[in-house]
Formats: C-alpha cells, structure tokens, sequence
C-alpha cells in the first residue's frame, strides 16, 4: 500500500513534466471537440488520433490518449445540454433535464452542474482504481489459461445479460466478432486460415480499422439519415453562476455517492457507461422527493447521469490495466494502442512498466482536473464548433477516418475495409445488433481462444478443466448466470405473477 | 450490403425484409468460417484442438442465433419501415463519393483525395459556391498536412503532386 502511493507520487512526477503537461491538454482540446461533433466519439477518435502517439514513448502517448477519452466524456453533455443531441449515447440521459434547464435559460448552471458531477465521478473512480488495480493484478498474476479464459467467458456473458438489446443479436454480434478475429495466421498452430489465398486477409481484420468504421462511418451515415440540424441555446457560464451552482450541489452528495457506485459497478462490467446514466438517472427519479419534476429541467436529473457515465467511463481502465480485459470499446482501443507501443497489457505491467501504470493513473487525476478547468472556461468556443454545417464537418470527419484507418498498418486496403466495416455498421446498428460487443471479440478474439485451447490441451479436452477449482469455478458460474439473465429475470417475473395471481 | 428490397405501398424498404436480408448476410458468413474452419480442420490433432476448432464452433453459435433472430423476424412483422427512399439517398449520396474517394488514394495521395472530397461535398450537398468550398478544401489538408508529417512524423499516402513538390 505505502509502496503504491510512492509509485503514484512518482507518476504524478512523469505528468508533471512540461512536454506531457502539453501533450494533456492538447488531449483534452482533442477530446472535447472528438465529443462534441456528431459521428466522433471516445472509441473512434482514440483510434483515429491514435497514430500521431506513434513516436512518443508510451507513457506520453498513454497521457494523450487517456485525455482525449476524458474530453470526449465531458464533450458529450455540451451538446446534450445546449443542443438535445446526445454527442454520445450515454449523454442521452443528460438531455433529459439538461436540455429543458437550458431552454429555461439555466444553461451556465446545467453545464456547471455537468461537468462538475462527471469530475467527481471520475475522481471517486480513479481512487478506487488507485485502490483496487494494484491488488486486482496481483491476484491475476497467478492465473492460469482456464482462469484467464473463465475471465473473459464472464466478460462477454455480461454483454448478454445486460444489453438492451436482444440478446440472440448480441450473441451473434459477438461471435461475428470472434469468427473476423480467427482470420490470418493462427498463433497457436502457426496456420493460415480462414484466408482463402487472399494475401490481404493474411494479417486478419484489425480492430481499430473495424472501430473506425462501424463508429465512425456508420455514426455518419446515421447522422446523414436523419437530416441533422442543429439549432441550439446560447451557452454562457460565468463565475458567478458557477459558484452558485457549487454551493448548491453538496446538497446531492447521496445522490452523488450512489451514482458514482453504479458508475463504477457498471463500469468494470463490460455493460458500460450508457446503461449506468440510465440507472442511476431511474433510481434517481425514483427515490428522490422531486422524481414527479425530473424531466422538466431539474438539476438532479443532470447530475445522476453525468456522475455514473463518467464513473463507469473511468472505472473501464481498471480491467483494462489490471486484467488485459478492456471494459468498453474506448479502453479496447487503449489496449490496442499498448500493444503498438509494444506493451503486454494485463497484470505483468504493474510489475515490469510502473512508470506507464501510475503515469497513467496519475494522470486520471490530473487530466480531470485540467479537463473541468477548459470545459468550463471554453464552453462557448466547444458550442461553436457545432455551428460548422455538416456538410462541412461530414467530409472532414471522413477524411481524418481515412487517415486514421491507413496509418494503423501503412495500407491502402484497410481504408476499403473502413468503408465496408462503415457500411455494415449503419444497417446492424438500425437493425439493433450491438456493434461493441462485437468490436471486443475481435481485440480479445485471439487471446480468448489462446487461454480456450491450451486449458482444454493441459485436459485433453475436459470441459471440467472450467470447474476445476474454487477461483475459476466461481467466475464461471458468475458468467454463466450472467449469460442466462435475461431467461432467469422473466421467469422470476412470471413466478411472481403466478404467486401473486390467486391471492388477487 | 444493400438489401433494398422493394416494398409495395411503404415509402422505403420494409424493416422486416432489410433484417432478414442482413441476417442471412450473416449466415453466408458463418458459412464461410464453417467452409474454411473445415478446410485447416476443426478436430483434436497432435497440438490439441486444430486451427478451425475455434473458427468452427464460433461459426456454428452465429448459425444458430441468426435463425432464433430469422424466426423472430419472421414472426413480428410491425410493418415499419426501414427507411424512407429520400432518407436512403442521403445515405447513398454520402457513401457513394467516400467510395470513389477510398479509391482513389491509392493513385492521387490521400491530400488531394481528400481536397477533391471536401470540396465536391460542399459544393454538391451544402450548396456552397466554388471560392468558399476551394478555400476550405485546399486548408484542411495542408492543416493536415502539417500536422501529420511535421509535427508528429507519421508518413501518409503520397501522390503525384506531392512527388512534384518534392516530398
């Protein structure tokens, strides 16, 4: 424990340096502006800015990602709040009040209310990462292949479980995910597969290039779709307001405290950030005396959603520096960019890369802090970019897509793939097939099927090799409860209704 | 992949057609992992599992979901659209140009792709004039440009102009 506050004054010491200082709030700008602009969001603006950290080292680069995702989460109430238009799915529930508390001209105390609750979301959940990880991975470095499979058996089972989408379009989502992940050589075997002599299948289908089109492209051609235009609410915040807005919130702290254990609950589960704001934006409506109200423009109804999103958006690095498993698509990305830089993600890295872990961890802390101070200074500079007609901002975004796309492997051929990728993921997302599931197997594809084959190997093809002791027994059970959540929640529905039938 | 089945009556495609389109898309595909699983062999072999053991299975699990999700397609028909036709040419008319764009990278360099790209989009679908669609075409990619190449050193695909310029 005292080891580990050393190990983070040291890495706020590497933060602290100019040149990341820099490179902080350059991420943060980027962010903000990647959150604000329709078609970009955390996923895909960490994978299309991720090759300009190509010849940093990889605590700098990790310093710059890591603050563009920040940004890109306070990003999103912006346009919630001044536009109704969720800049990411889960600023969705935000609109709900902020956008009425905008049109009321409370738009300074909204924003304020937003940005402050996602700081403090975030701060409780990098505590509980500075707290927790360390430990999480000392534990994980006695993992054998069943464990580290049965870990991200319960990782995909919980998108089944707790997806509002059907879960038998999950499931085949996912495992689209994992069929595209098994093209190209085989790291077990050494074999080609699934290539059919085509030379450019030989390297697989990378991730980032799937990101960047099925969010990216297929954002777009949503955005095009709908005929998008923006008429929005003018955004001032002066100081003034904003301590107005400071004095009023301790008075949520319950509020707060509840939201941010959601947000860090739903965050370490795959589930992620867009169905913790919902929940913690219901139960707020529920408990609180004002629920009636919420809808109309009141201030808990901001704080609720904004306060999980960005604590669950947060507490989604812990199994990704922890575990190697990423919680949500913008930490797959981040996983994906350790393994460019040429890191091995998972808990080894807190042993052999400390200087990248708690740099990393330091800069959760700082990089919200700087990241509250320019969103509320630069607000109505943020707003502005939204003025841009689309049909400006549209053929940019593509262009920085394309670019993004090339330089992850130096090849033109990944930008057709970008395009497809873009294409396929308009009509599945109309179609109610979950893309992020998808994105994650086939990051985590090979590994998974790494752990799968050489825990059945060391059996001999038992299948109770995954039963075989208390630790991964429990973790798959866990996963196979969370797999069957949907059929265990209506079949406790329908027992109840049967119970309480004859007694009406 | 586009399923733009006619649908008489509707003002676009039919959701239920577009999903069932897209759900046999799916199992073509899975059928193709199964074809090729099958190909490098899917058994137990001297290293434990073979290569398409994996693949096999996984393709097996998507078969099997896809006609769970064809049957429900099938059966709850709310006759909603999937699109209107106007909306599906916005659609058409964004994916179309990035189309003709991805391909000619390779041959112009993604700078004056990109220029061409920006400024037919102004000009065609923002309905800008000519001096206000170039300005903005020519600066995003020298912006880019600069940003890319100079400051954080990361080569893009180069074309004719750029060789006459002599990078």
């Amino acid at each position: 424990m005292l080891e580990d506050i050393g190990n983070l004054f040291h890495g706020f010491a590497v933060v602290a340096q100019p040149f990341n200082l820099v490179l902080m709030v350059v991420g943060i700008v980027l962010g903000v502006i990647v959150g604000v602009l329709p078609g970009l969001g955390g996923a895909n603006g960490v994978a299309i800015l991720l090759p300009l950290t190509f010849s940093m080292s990889p605590t700098s680069a990790i310093i710059m990602l890591s603050c563009i995702y920040w940004g890109a989460l306070f990003g999103g109430a912006i346009t919630s709040i001044l536009f109704n238009i969720p800049g990411e799915p889960w600023s969705v529930a935000t609109t709900f009040d902020g956008y009425p508390m905008a049109q009321q001209g409370r738009a300074g105390e909204a924003l304020t209310a937003a940005f402050t609750s996602s700081f403090v979301g975030a701060l409780f959940a990098v505590i509980m990462i500075t707290l927790v990880a360390p430990l999480v991975a000392s534990f994980a470095l006695r993992f054998g292949p069943p464990e580290i499979f049965s870990v991200y058996f319960l990782a995909f089972c919980s998108f089944v479980g707790l997806s509002k989408e059907p879960p038998f379009k999950t499931v085949a989502s996912m495992m689209l995910g994992f069929g595209l992940g098994t093209v190209g050589l085989d790291q077990v075997t050494g074999q080609l597969r699934l290539t059919f002599g085509q030379p450019e299948l030989l390297n697989g289908f990378d991730f980032l290039i799937a990101v960047i089109g099925l969010f990216g492209i297929g954002e777009i051609l949503l955005t095009m779709e709908e005929g998008l235009s923006f008429r929005g609410t003018a955004a001032k915040i002066n100081l003034k307001v904003v301590l107005q807005t400071w004095k009023e919130l301790p008075r949520y702290w319950l509020l707060s405290l509840r939201s941010c254990l959601i947000g860090c609950w739903m965050g370490i589960s795959p589930a992620g950030a867009t169905p913790a704001s919902f929940m913690s934006y219901g139960i707020a409506k529920r408990i609180s005396k004002n629920g009636h109200k919420f809808g109309t423009g009141q201030i808990e109804g901001v704080v609720a959603p904004e306060t999980a999103a960005h604590a669950a958006g947060t507490s989604a690095l812990l199994p990704m520096i922890s575990l190697g498993v990423p919680g949500s698509p913008t930490a797959a990305v981040l996983l994906g960019g350790l393994l460019i830089w040429g890191l091995q993600p998972g808990p080894l890295l807190f042993t052999e890369q400390k200087d990248f872990v708690w740099g990393l961890i330091a800069s959760m802390y700082m990089g919200n802090i700087v990241g509250l101070l320019i969103v509320l200074t630069c607000v109505p500079l943020f707003a502005a970019i939204l003025r841009i007609p689309f049909s400006v901002i549209a053929p940019v975004i593509m262009v920085f897509c394309a670019i993004g796309a090339y330089t992850v492997h130096n090849n033109a051929f990944d930008i057709v793939m970008m395009l497809v990728f873009g294409v396929a993921g308009y009509v599945m997302k109309k179609c109610n097939y979950p893309l992020a599931p998808m994105v994650l197997a086939i990051v985590l594809g090979d590994k998974a099927e790494e752990s799968f084959r050489q825990s059945l190997l060391a059996s001999q093809g038992g299948f109770s090799v995954f039963w075989s002791n208390g630790l991964v027994s429990t973790i798959m059970t866990l996963g196979l409860i969370a797999l069957f959540w949907p059929l265990i929640q209506s079949g406790w529905a329908r027992f109840r209704s049967g119970k309480l039938r004859p007694a009406q | 992949m586009s399923d733009q089945v006619q649908e008489t009556g509707g003002a676009g495609p039919s959701h239920r057609n577009v999903e069932i389109g897209v759900t046999l898309v799916i199992m073509l595909i899975a059928l193709i992992g199964i074809y090729g699983s099958i190909k490098v062999g899917f058994g137990w072999g001297a290293e434990g599992p073979q290569a398409g053991f994996f693949p096999f299975y996984v393709s097996v699990i998507v078969i099997i979901s896809s006609v769970v999700n064809l049957v429900n397609v099938v059966a709850a028909d709310d006759g909603s659209v999937f699109a209107e036709w106007g909306q599906l040419r916005q659609v058409g008319a964004v994916v179309l140009p990035t189309a003709i764009y991805v391909l000619a990278i390779p041959y112009l360099g993604i700078y004056v792709s990109s220029a061409l790209l920006i400024a037919a989009f102004m000009i065609w679908f923002g309905r800008y004039g000519v001096a206000m669609a170039a300005a903005v075409a020519v600066t995003v990619p020298i912006l880019t440009f600069f940003m890319f190449e100079i400051w954080f050193l990361v080569p893009l695909p180069k074309g004719p102009l750029e060789n006459f310029l002599g990078y």
